[in-house]
């Protein structure tokens, strides 16, 4: 039974309709696994020198071991945001006589040889050959790589119990993000200490090798407990069929002031709100809004003024890049409606526009109390807000005409790439970059105030010229028409 | 209407339609038929500018379709769920088309509202997304979204598929009265022999992309479609 599952997920890969495309994203994703292979060997090999170097007195073994309720806790987080149990295509299977504990056991199983749980064995395995050369005893140093181990499938299913609690909430990561948090105040002021615990515990374990029986029998009651939940979610009424959701109405009609365009805001707007995906994008206008507190209290940028406007362009206009890189990939799902309706193409690409230009003015207005740090730095917004506006927005409209890649709106966000190819990596370079160097330019040719002028004229020439730019971008968007509507309608 | 002259499409090679010359009548109710593969689909999606003809044209009301968009204000389709928006609820849909043709809230309300047998209380103000809906319902909202501001060409792919008997029956009423009494002109596609000579007045077999009969709809219409299909030609 397992050989049919593995043929069948061999086939899945590699006739995936998407497979080409995902080739390339395959082929970095696999530079970065032997990035960080690299990395933990070089960290198993020098941990132990390193550690006698800076601490002759102690115990390097010690020391690890006081590390590890750290490891345990980072390495949740890290998974809770990038490890996503292994998908299997169960609904044609459930009424081919197989039994569902099968189909569970496989994709548990499956999850345990996932690259997270082994990349931990890199630095664990020299770091225990190192001890038993240094002559530790050697039995209890395989008691302990067998044990941290153990406690990578530990996480490993901890997390997938985490994922499925709290999946179906909206901001999912909260609650992990929160109870790290407290394990980790917990623990830094002394409250309880858990990492002496933990490494207590650790140590006892590695003294007395029967006791690793309680690791183990954590990781079955963890395992068994991923069982019940997968397999209740087995059935067609659970998990298999997509939630059914309540509507959230609300009342767009201020949108009927833009005119011609409104029904194309309203729609987009219902887009936002009511998918995943873009959804997702909207909180990421909060961690815009702060990227400026990364640099501006730091005195070491006080008299690096370029880098203001590389960070006005980045507060205004992060809305801007992140919804506008997947113009019109967001209404893939039904761009052939939108090709056979009574639609101008014009007024379709002006709705984006007119939305773009409306949060770079609302991010612009919140973004006036960095006023705080100077009065320059509000300068350097509005002229990189203008910008925005001028140039960016219609480079970014343009470079959709580009786009062949469709976005299923159910997705969540955060590290989801699909819609993202090279064209969408090109683009940010003259977003962000440009404007810098227009910026540099004349700062250090002439003067500051020359530097902001020559980025509001450079945004000035995009308005003034606004129809024809948009003129020429329909007719991009006209031109590709057929490829975008054959791209779309391509299913994974 | 309709005029469809040279019209081939090919993909790497294979030619999967090629239609000399076909011309549907202002008014008519036309139907195509044909197995799998036949053309069918390929032939609404030239029609409505979707994929590029390899040869040839495809004239509505003497617009030539993959030139001008001239066509959009009066045709309407539906060719499959791509053509629903997943995120907005049935009424939004409607209002949104609604707009883009032309209507107001009242107009598109006062059309609805005629469809309330046919909706069966299943689609109006259910406080669902159209992506959660059944199949089925899908189906009738974009079926009904095509009437929306009296278009003078519907075009509808498999309508009947998906469908309850019920609501098959209703549909049939509801294309037959738009061809007679408002001059419309429909074209479907259909695997259901039954059903496509009891709404249309022509029919046309496809079979490779080739037109095989072109048949004024009678009596015998239905009998000889049969026989064409179990492949136990009469002549």
């Amino acid at each position: 039974m397992i050989k049919h599952f593995l043929n069948l997920e061999w086939k899945q890969f590699f006739r995936s309709a998407s497979f080409g495309k995902g080739i390339a994203l395959k082929i970095v994703m696999l530079f970065l696994a032997l990035y960080f292979i690299v990395s933990f060997l070089a960290l198993g090999l020098a941990l132990y020198p390193l550690l006698k170097k800076a601490f002759p007195e102690e115990d390097p073994f010690i020391i690890v071991n006081g590390f590890i309720f750290y490891w345990i806790i980072i390495d949740l987080l890290i998974r809770f945001f990038f490890q996503k149990l292994p998908v299997m295509s169960v609904k044609p299977l459930l009424t081919l006589p197989i039994k569902r504990s099968k189909v569970v056991n496989f994709v548990l199983g499956k999850s345990a040889l996932s690259f997270f749980n082994f990349l931990p064995l890199f630095a664990v395995v020299p770091f225990g050959v190192i001890l038993i050369f240094e002559d530790y005893n050697s039995s209890s140093v395989v008691t302990w790589m067998f044990l941290m181990f153990i406690i990578a499938l530990i996480i490993n299913f901890l997390n997938f119990i985490i994922e499925s609690l709290t999946a179906e909430s909206e901001l999912s990561f909260l609650p992990i993000i929160v109870i790290a948090g407290i394990l980790f105040s917990v623990n830094y002021f002394e409250i309880l200490s858990l990492s002496g615990g933990v490494s207590s515990g650790i140590l006892a374990i590695t003294n007395n090798s029967i006791l690793i029986i309680i690791p183990i029998l954590i990781l079955m009651v963890l395992y068994r407990y991923n069982f019940k939940i997968l397999k209740q979610k087995l059935y067609l009424d659970s998990s298999l069929k997509s939630k059914v959701q309540e509507v959230k109405t609300s009342d767009l009609s201020w949108t009927r002031r833009f005119g011609e365009v409104a029904p194309f805001m309203q729609l987009d707007l219902k887009l936002i709100w009511r998918n995943k995906r873009p959804r997702s994008s909207v909180f990421i206008l909060i961690i815009g809004l702060l990227y400026g507190l990364f640099f501006y209290p730091n005195p070491i940028y006080k008299d690096m003024a370029f880098i203001y406007s590389f960070v006005g362009i980045f507060v205004t206009g992060i809305f801007l890049i992140n919804f506008g890189q997947f113009i019109p990939a967001w209404d893939s799902g039904y761009y052939k409606l939108l090709m056979s309706q009574n639609i101008k193409y014009q007024d379709y690409l002006k709705s984006k526009f007119v939305l773009m230009t409306l949060s770079v003015i609302i991010l612009f207005v919140l973004s006036i109390p960095y006023v705080y740090f100077g009065w320059k730095i509000l300068l350097a917004h509005f002229a990189a807000a203008i910008y925005n506006v001028g140039v960016n927005a219609h480079v970014i409209l343009f470079g959709g005409s580009f786009n062949r890649k469709e976005i299923d709106l159910n997705q969540r966000a955060a590290f989801n790439y699909q819609g993202t190819g090279a064209v969408q990596w090109l683009l940010g370079i003259p977003l962000m970059l440009l404007p810098m160097g227009i910026f540099s330019l004349f700062y250090f040719w002439i003067n500051f105030e020359a530097g902001i002028a020559a980025i509001i004229v450079c945004g000035l020439l995009g308005i003034v010229f606004h129809q024809r730019l948009m003129k020429f971008i329909t007719s991009k968007y006209l031109d590709s028409k057929y490829k975008m509507i054959d791209a779309f309608s391509q299913d994974n | 209407m309709i005029i469809s002259s040279n019209l081939s499409k090919k993909y790497n090679d294979h030619l999967v339609l090629n239609i000399d010359s076909l011309d549907i009548p202002k008014g008519q109710s036309f139907g195509l038929v044909g197995n799998n593969g036949a053309g069918k689909t390929t032939y609404f999606s030239l029609l409505l500018d979707l994929i590029k003809p390899t040869t040839g044209y495809i004239k509505n009301n003497n617009i030539l379709v993959h030139e001008s968009e001239d066509w959009k204000p009066f045709t309407s389709s539906f060719i499959d769920e791509s053509f629903l928006i997943g995120y907005l609820t049935p009424e939004e849909y409607f209002y949104f088309i609604g707009e883009l043709r032309g209507q107001n809230k009242a107009d598109v309300d006062a059309l609805i509202s005629q469809f309330e047998d046919f909706f069966h209380g299943e689609i109006l103000s259910q406080k669902k997304y159209l992506r959660d809906l059944s199949k089925g319902n899908q189906k009738k909202v974009g079926i009904v979204s095509t009437l929306i501001g009296n278009p003078d060409v519907i075009v509808l792919d498999e309508p009947f598929a998906n469908l309850d008997p019920t609501t098959q029956i209703r549909l049939k009423g509801i294309i037959k009265n738009l061809a007679e009494t408002k001059g419309v002109t429909i074209l479907i596609s259909s695997h259901d022999l039954m059903h496509v000579t009891d709404v249309c007045e022509r029919i046309v077999v496809l079979e490779k992309g080739k037109i095989i009969k072109d048949i004024a709809t009678s009596e015998a219409t239905l009998k000889e479609l049969e026989a064409y299909f179990a492949g136990s030609e009469v002549i």
